[in-house]
C-alpha cells in the first residue's frame, strides 16, 4: 500500500492555485455559496490527452479510466485535500475511533451506509452490494489494480442492509484502506455478479456501468469520448449543475492546454504535461483559463544501500548481513547529501513549481504531518565546500585520479533508475555535483518494466547497485510507507524474495521504535509527532535523499468553472457533483 | 481474366498467412508490454501484474498464442482489446466512419484537384499556372503535416476562433447547421491531408503527361487535325493515366489505414489514431488486427489496379 495515484505518470498532491500562498491549500476552490439545481447549466466539457478505455475503476490501467468512472461509481467516502476522509460516497458518517466506528486497536471499522440510495437503473443500494465488491477484488483471478486495497482484510461483512463491517488481519492505522477514494468504487451487485473471476474482464458493466455517482454514461466510445448525463436516480435533488459531461479523450498535452488557455473550447484540460516555458507564458497571459498544481506526497528520491552489492559476493551479494563499504558511514551520505543540488533540478527539469518542487521531506502531505525541522539542517541545503570537508575529515582523501579513497576503499557509486528523459537529466545532476567532491558515478537506467520486478536483478527491489532513484507516493497515512520502506522487518532479500519494501536494507532501533509507537498510537496530534519524528530521523541521518515534490496534478479550468477542489489522494473528479459556472 | 483473378485470388491465400505470422511475431518478440500502462505504479506490485498477465492470456508462450489468434481469426473474430476489453472488430467499425470523412474525403479531393493542375502543369509547361502549381506541389510533400496541421490550428483556431481543432465524433448532422458544423471541424484536417495527396499526384500527373506528349502518336493524332482538347483528354491523359491509377488505387489501403500524426493533431479519433495508441499501450490484438486488415487491403487493391490496368490499356491482356 505504498501510493494512491493510477499514476500517469505517478505525481500526488495538495491543492494550491498557482496563483494563491501555499498555506491556505484549496483557498481558491471552495464550494460555491450560491445555492445551484440540477441541470441548469449546459454541457461540461472535459478534455484528457489520455483517452479513457474502460470505466471501472478496478479494472483501469490509468488514472484517464479511473477519473471518467469517478463520475459513476462512487466509494463509501473521499479523501479531501487535507488527507482526511468527508463523508461525500455512500456512507452517511466517516467511522472513527472517537465515534466507535473503527476499534481501538484498528482492526475493525464499522461503516454506516446513507438510507434510500438507488442505483441509476432505479433499484436499491445496499451492504451487499459493497460485500460483492470486497469479494470481486480480492478474487485474484478478478485480475484489479485496486487489490492492494483488499490486501490485508480478513472479512468484509454486511451487519444489516445498511452496516458494513470491515475487519482487518491485524491492526492497520490506515485503516480507511478499504472504501475510500476512486479505489474504493462500490459495484452494483446485479451487474457484475456474474463477472468475477477469469469474467471480470468480459463484463458490459466495464463500458457501461450502473452506478450511484451523479452522472450516468449516455455513450461510451472507448478510446475516444464518453458522454455523460444526469443520473435521475442521484441523491441529492440539487445537484449536479451541469445537464451533460462530454469526456473527450486524445491528442496531446501542449494543444490540450491551449485549448483551455486560449481557445476556451474546453472547461478542463487534464495533466498539462508541457514544457515550461510554453505552458508559462500560455496561462499567465489567458483570460478564460487558469493552471492548477496539486501537490501531495509523491517524492522523487535518491535511495542508498546498506548492504554491500558487490557482485563478488555471490549469494551472499546485498543481503542485509553485508555492510556497504562506504555508504555505512554517515559522512559520506552527509557530503553526498550536501552535494545534491536539487534546486536547479526544480528549477530546470521541473518548470520551478509546475511539475514539481524540491523538498527534502519524505512526508509532504496531508499538512498536519509536514516535519518543519528539516529545511535548517546543513545536509538540507547545496555546498560543496561543506560537502568536501565533510570528507576530509572523515580521513576520504582525493587521490592522482581526483577520486577520493580510504583504507583502499574508493567512493565509486553505482547509479541507477529507469530510463526515462527527465530521469537522466536527473541522474546528470547529480552526478556533476558528486564529482566535485570527487565521487566517481556510474550512471545506469533499465526499462521501467524490469526495474519495477521483484524478478530481476536489475531491479528495486534487488537494489544491486549503490544508489537508486525512484518516486514513492504515500498514502494521507504514511505508517505502511514508513515501516515498509526502513522497518528491519522488512528487509528485501533473498529469504522473501524480495517482495519487501526495505530495498535499502536499513536497520535501526531508534527507527522501528518509532514505528512501533505509530501502530499503535491512536491520538492524532501524537501520531503527526511520530510521523514527523521519522521523516526527520531518515532525513537527519541521510538514509534517503529526498529531490522533487512531484505535482499529483498540473491541470487547467476555466476561469468560470467553480468547485473545483482537487485533492492527492482521490481522483480529480472526486467532487465534479459540486462543479458549477 | 476470370481465371486470372481467380489465381490471383488463391496466390494471395498463403500470402496473407505468412503477413499473419509475421505481424504476430514481430508484436510477440517485441519489447512493447501490455502493462507498460501501469509503468512505475507501485501500487500494482509484481503480483497483481502477474495476476493480469495470465487474465489476459499473456502467461502461454507466443506460438500458441498465434495460433489461437489465427484460428479464431479466420473465423472472423479480431479477438478482444487489451484496454477496453471489447471486441477489435467493434472499435474499427466505431472508428472507421471518422476515418473516412477525413481521411477518405481528403484523399478524394487531393485526387480531383491533382488531375486537372498537373494536365494543366504539363500542357503548359513553363507558364505561370505551371510554376504556381510546381511551386505549391513542392511545399506541399516537403512540409510535414505535423507542421501543417499545428500551423492551422494556430492560425485559424488560436488567433482567428473560426475553427475547432477538436473534433467531435458525437455530432450527428441532421440538419444544415450540424452539416456546417461538420464542414467546419473536418477543414484543417482536411486542407491539411488534402494538400499532401494532391501535391504528391499532381507531380505524377504532370511528367507522365509529359513523357507522353513528344510521341509519335500524339503527333498522328493532331496531323489528322483533331482538335487540341481531344488530343489532349482522349490520347495523352488516356494513356499517362494508367501508372496513376495505379498509384491512386494503392493509396487506397492507405486511406482505410488512417493518418496517424493528423488524426492525432485534431483529435480524429479514426484508425491512425487507434492504431498509435495501441501501439503505446501495448494492445496486441489491435495492432495485430490493424496491421492485418491493412495487408489484406493491400493484396486486394494491388489486384484491382492490376484488373484497372486490363482495362484502360487493351495491349495488356491476362490470361
Amino acid at each position: 500500500m505504498l501510493t494512491l495515484t493510477m499514476a500517469a505518470c505517478g505525481q500526488q498532491g495538495t491543492s494550491t492555485a498557482t496563483t494563491a500562498p501555499s498555506a491556505a491549500p484549496a483557498a481558491s476552490a471552495a464550494p460555491t455559496a450560491a445555492p445551484v439545481t440540477r441541470g441548469q447549466g449546459g454541457d461540461l466539457k472535459i478534455l484528457y490527452w489520455q483517452p479513457p478505455t474502460i470505466l471501472n475503476q478496478h479494472q483501469a490501467t490509468g488514472t484517464k479510466d479511473a477519473d471518467a468512472a469517478r463520475l459513476v461509481l462512487e466509494p463509501l467516502a473521499s479523501w479531501n485535500p487535507e488527507g482526511k476522509p468527508v463523508a461525500n460516497g455512500l456512507a452517511s458518517e466517516i467511522p472513527t475511533v472517537a465515534n466507535g466506528g473503527v476499534s481501538a486497536d484498528f482492526t475493525t471499522v464499522t461503516w454506516k451506509l446513507r438510507t434510500g440510495v438507488k442505483w441509476s437503473d432505479g433499484t436499491a443500494f445496499s451492504a451487499d452490494d459493497v460485500v460483492f465488491t470486497y469479494q470481486y477484488m480480492k478474487d485474484p483471478k478478478s485480475a484489479v489494480t485496486t487489490s492492494d486495497y483488499v490486501d490485508g482484510i480478513k472479512s468484509v461483512v454486511a451487519k444489516d442492509a445498511n452496516t458494513v463491517v470491515v475487519t482487518y488481519d491485524k491492526p492497520n492505522p490506515f485503516f480507511y484502506q478499504f472504501g475510500v477514494s476512486g479505489s474504493g468504487a462500490i459495484l452494483q451487485k446485479a451487474q457484475f455478479g456474474a463477472f468475477v473471476g477469469e469474467k471480470a474482464k468480459d463484463a458490459p458493466g466495464n463500458l457501461r456501468p450502473i452506478g450511484t455517482g451523479p452522472y450516468v454514461v449516455k455513450d461510451f466510445k472507448p478510446g475516444d469520448t464518453v458522454l455523460y448525463e444526469i443520473n435521475p436516480n442521484y441523491r441529492d435533488a440539487n445537484k449536479p449543475f451541469f445537464k451533460t459531461v462530454t469526456f473527450k479523450g486524445g491528442g496531446d498535452a501542449a494543444t490540450a492546454a491551449r485549448a483551455v488557455f486560449q481557445t476556451g473550447d474546453v472547461d478542463y484540460a487534464w495533466n498539462l504535461q508541457v514544457e515550461a516555458n510554453i505552458l508559462s507564458p500560455m496561462s499567465k497571459a489567458s483570460t478564460v483559463g487558469e493552471l492548477f498544481t496539486v501537490y501531495g506526497a509523491s517524492i522523487e528520491r535518491l535511495l542508498f544501500n546498506f548492504a554491500n552489492p558487490d557482485p563478488a559476493l555471490g549469494d551472499k551479494r546485498a543481503e542485509p548481513d553485508t555492510k556497504h563499504p562506504f555508504l555505512t558511514d554517515l559522512a559520506v551520505r552527509r557530503a553526498l547529501a550536501m552535494a545534491t543540488d536539487r534546486g536547479t533540478m526544480a528549477k530546470e527539469l521541473y518548470g520551478d513549481g509546475l511539475s514539481g518542487k524540491s523538498t527534502c521531506n519524505l512526508i509532504t502531505a496531508p499538512p498536519d504531518l509536514v516535519s518543519k525541522n528539516t529545511d535548517s539542517l546543513d545536509v538540507c541545503k547545496y555546498d560543496i565546500a561543506a560537502a568536501n570537508a565533510e570528507l576530509d575529515k572523515a580521513g576520504w582523501v582525493k587521490g592522482a585520479d581526483g577520486i577520493r579513497a580510504k583504507g583502499g576503499v574508493k567512493l565509486h557509486v553505482l547509479y541507477r533508475t529507469t530510463v526515462n528523459a527527465l530521469r537522466q537529466k536527473e541522474q546528470d545532476i547529480v552526478k556533476a555535483g558528486w564529482k566535485q567532491i570527487g565521487v566517481d558515478v556510474e550512471l545506469a537506467s533499465v526499462p521501467a518494466g524490469t526495474f519495477f520486478t521483484n524478478t530481476s536483478p536489475d531491479g528495486a527491489n534487488h537494489f544491486f547497485a549503490d544508489v537508486e532513484m525512484y518516486t514513492n507516493s504515500g498514502d494521507p497515512d504514511p505508517t505502511a510507507l514508513l515501516a515498509s520502506g526502513w522497518g528491519t522487518e522488512n528487509i528485501a532479500q533473498k529469504s522473501n524474495t524480495w517482495q519487501k519494501g526495505n530495498y535499502a536494507r536499513y536497520s535501526n532501533a531508534d527507527f522501528d521504535k518509532i514505528i512501533a509507537d505509530l501502530k499503535k498510537e491512536t491520538d492524532t496530534a501524537k501520531r503527526a509527532a511520530l510521523v514527523i519524528a521519522a521523516n526527520d530521523h531518515l532525513v537527519k541521518n541521510v538514509v534517503i535523499v529526498n529531490l522533487i515534490n512531484r505535482t499529483f496534478a498540473t491541470s487547467g479550468r476555466a476561469k468560470t468553472l467553480k468547485g473545483v477542489n482537487p485533492t492527492p489522494w482521490d481522483s480529480e473528479m472526486w467532487n465534479i457533483a459540486d462543479w458549477s459556472k | 481474366m476470370g481465371r486470372y483473378i481467380l489465381r490471383r485470388l488463391l496466390v494471395a491465400i498463403p500470402t496473407l498467412i505468412v503477413i499473419s505470422f509475421i505481424i504476430y511475431a514481430v508484436l510477440a518478440l517485441s519489447p512493447i508490454d501490455p502493462l507498460s500502462a501501469f509503468g512505475a505504479d507501485p501500487r500494482v506490485p509484481p503480483e497483481v501484474r502477474e495476476n493480469i498477465r495470465r487474465s489476459l492470456g499473456l502467461d502461454q508462450p507466443w506460438p500458441i498464442r498465434y495460433v489461437k489468434w489465427f484460428t479464431a481469426l479466420i473465423q472472423g473474430d479480431l479477438g478482444y482489446s487489451f484496454m477496453s476489453h471489447s471486441p477489435v472488430i467493434g472499435l474499427i467499425v466505431q472508428r472507421l466512419p471518422n476515418t473516412l470523412a477525413v481521411v477518405g474525403v481528403a484523399y478524394v479531393i487531393g485526387v480531383l484537384i491533382a488531375l486537372p493542375v498537373g494536365m494543366i502543369s504539363a500542357v503548359k509547361r513553363y507558364s505561370l499556372v505551371d510554376q504556381v502549381a510546381t511551386t505549391f506541389a513542392f511545399i506541399g510533400f516537403s512540409t510535414p503535416t505535423f507542421f501543417t496541421g499545428l500551423l492551422l490550428i494556430i492560425i485559424f483556431s488560436v488567433n482567428l476562433h473560426w475553427l475547432p481543432f477538436i473534433y467531435n465524433s458525437n455530432l450527428k448532422i441532421e440538419d444544415l447547421g450540424s452539416f456546417l458544423q461538420q464542414v467546419k471541424q473536418s477543414i484543417m484536417p482536411i486542407t491539411v491531408l488534402g494538400l499532401f495527396d494532391a501535391a504528391v499526384l499532381t507531380r505524377y500527373v504532370r511528367s507522365e503527361m509529359l513523357e507522353h506528349l513528344p510521341l509519335d502518336y500524339v503527333r498522328t493524332a493532331r496531323s489528322k487535325g483533331l482538335r487540341e482538347r481531344a488530343v489532349i483528354l482522349s490520347h495523352v491523359l488516356r494513356n499517362s493515366l494508367i501508372p496513376v491509377v495505379t498509384l491512386i488505387a494503392l493509396g487506397v489501403p492507405a486511406v482505410f489505414a488512417g493518418a496517424i500524426v493528423t488524426e492525432q493533431i485534431f483529435r480524429v479519433p479514426g484508425i491512425g489514431e487507434m492504431l498509435v495508441r495501441a501501439i503505446f499501450d501495448g494492445d496486441i490484438p489491435v495492432v495485430a488486427a490493424v496491421v492485418f486488415l491493412f495487408s489484406v487491403l493491400v493484396v486486394s487493391f494491388n489486384l484491382v489496379a492490376d484488373v484497372l490496368y486490363a482495362v484502360l490499356d487493351p495491349r495488356i491482356k491476362y490470361t
